[in-house]
């Protein structure tokens, strides 16, 4: 049983395309909203969708329009209370994708794909995914991925031996990959450091500002709850370049639950793992692996899939839990 | 150090320097040994054990003598490390119920944490 929850996806006061004396570009869009088969109807500010009779097996979505999915945190490798199967829930949540009509452009993976960079989890992931049938994947690696070398290993598997931050562009939507898991220090946060900054501002300087930007990284770029590390030290350097866009969504996970937070036109959202949760913030003594009743692990666990309309400014956020 | 560079004699002659540094060190390391062993076994058995529970080290600060094996034990479902500030030692990563040993041969005081999870902070003294 999916039990989905779907978030705004539009600005405020701007839901309803249907404005009196509607015009010809806005009745098209109209159509296009009834060509993939969803209804959405605005409810209280929020949108929420629902299908139109079952959806064909060859939908493609109006030209423009695109999905894409996040999954996060899939820790293989990871053996303890909290989940003996990590391996299961992970292709459970491949299942979930291969779901998705239309299927997803690419997906994206927010880090800690090992646990403890165990020997073999990287390939256990990335052939795994590939059952997904969605040929690409982008990744940034989390803490669980570099501890042990520096990154020396995920960064040679992952990013030729570069440095590992990347941006792509995709049907017009610019996506940025950061990572702030290296580094660490004693006592210290997740951070960006200066010349990931640096080639931030240089990446972005050219776009114009209604360009749509993906931002993804491991650690949140907010500041969700600091006495945990669940923050980005330097995040506000690298935020101030992005705030001249219209549309910014940030991409996080780390934490194994779902959070949100808007920020004038940026919206961070973190993600839930496929591995096992973490207390909510505060909640417990430690923010590691939380054991929850066997018949509710599923509930807790899942996959994202973000979906982008021509036209509309946010992204819509729509997340699946395994059961 | 002798700055001699490809000749053969040369090589032959630093590698003559290495060996005898070598057995010495290993002379001295034995003396070393041999001297803790009794003492040592005490003090292990008392209190240079630390536990990483709730990812925390417990206790926080240890003070040890010059000489001494300090055991970490994890007792987490996570796994942590035990990585000096200073880079002087590192654990690989310690699973759940494993534990890393270190001994201290030199004075001073370390400050360590964890490398996953680095507001994990701690101390060792050695006097």
């Amino acid at each position: 049983m999916t039990d989905e929850t779907r978030h705004e996806a539009d600005r405020q006061g701007k839901n309803d395309q249907h404005e009196g004396g509607m015009d010809r570009r806005g009745f098209f869009e109209c159509m296009a909203w009834m060509g993939t088969g969803l209804v959405w109807t605005a409810s209280g500010g929020i949108l929420s969708a629902s299908r139109l009779g079952p959806a064909s097996a060859q939908e493609r979505p109006p030209a423009g329009n695109f999905s894409f999915v996040q999954i996060s945190d899939t820790h293989i490798g990871f053996k303890g209370e909290a989940n003996k199967d990590a391996i299961g829930t992970l292709q459970q949540a491949i299942a979930r994708i291969k779901a998705l009509q239309p299927a997803p452009a690419f997906l994206i993976h927010t880090g800690d794909i090992s646990h403890a960079q165990k020997a073999g989890a990287f390939d256990t992931v990335t052939e795994a995914l590939k059952d997904t049938g969605v040929s690409q994947v982008f990744y940034v690696p989390g803490e669980n991925d570099v501890f042990a070398d520096g990154g020396k290993e995920y960064l040679s598997r992952f990013a030729g031996g570069r440095a590992g931050w990347q941006s792509f562009d995709y049907n017009g939507v610019h996506f940025i990959g950061l990572i702030n898991v290296l580094n660490y220090k004693a006592g210290g946060l997740g951070t960006l450091g200066h010349e990931q900054i640096e080639w931030l501002e240089k990446d972005v300087e050219r776009l114009a500002s209604s360009t749509p930007i993906v931002v993804f990284a491991h650690v949140p770029l907010w500041a969700v709850y600091p006495k945990w590390g669940w923050v980005t030290e330097d995040a506000g350097q690298a935020l101030d370049y992005l705030k001249r866009f219209g549309s910014v969504t940030v991409l996080n996970g780390h934490i194994h639950q779902i959070m949100q937070k808007v920020e004038g036109n940026i919206t961070f959202h973190t993600a839930m793992s496929t591995a096992f949760p973490q207390p909510a913030p505060g909640a417990g003594p430690p923010p590691g692996p939380l054991k929850v009743a066997a018949e509710q692990l599923r509930g807790v666990l899942g996959v994202r899939e973000v979906k982008y309309i021509q036209g509309k400014d946010r992204l819509a956020i729509v997340d699946s839990t395994l059961a | 150090m002798i700055q001699d560079s490809a000749t053969w004699r040369g090589s032959r002659w630093r590698m003559g320097v290495l060996a005898v540094v070598l057995s010495g060190m290993l002379g001295a390391a034995t003396i070393a040994a041999a001297q803790g062993g009794p003492a040592m076994a005490a003090k292990s058995a008392a209190g240079s054990q630390i536990e990483i529970k709730e990812h925390k080290y417990s206790p926080a600060t240890l003070t040890v003598p010059v000489g001494a094996t300090v055991t970490w034990i994890n007792h987490d479902d996570d796994v942590h490390t035990v990585t000096s500030s200073a880079q002087a030692f590192t654990s690989r990563g310690i699973d759940t119920d494993e534990t890393f040993t270190y001994r201290f041969t030199k004075a001073g005081t370390y400050v360590y944490f964890c490398t996953l999870h680095p507001l994990m902070t701690a101390t060792i003294v050695v006097k």
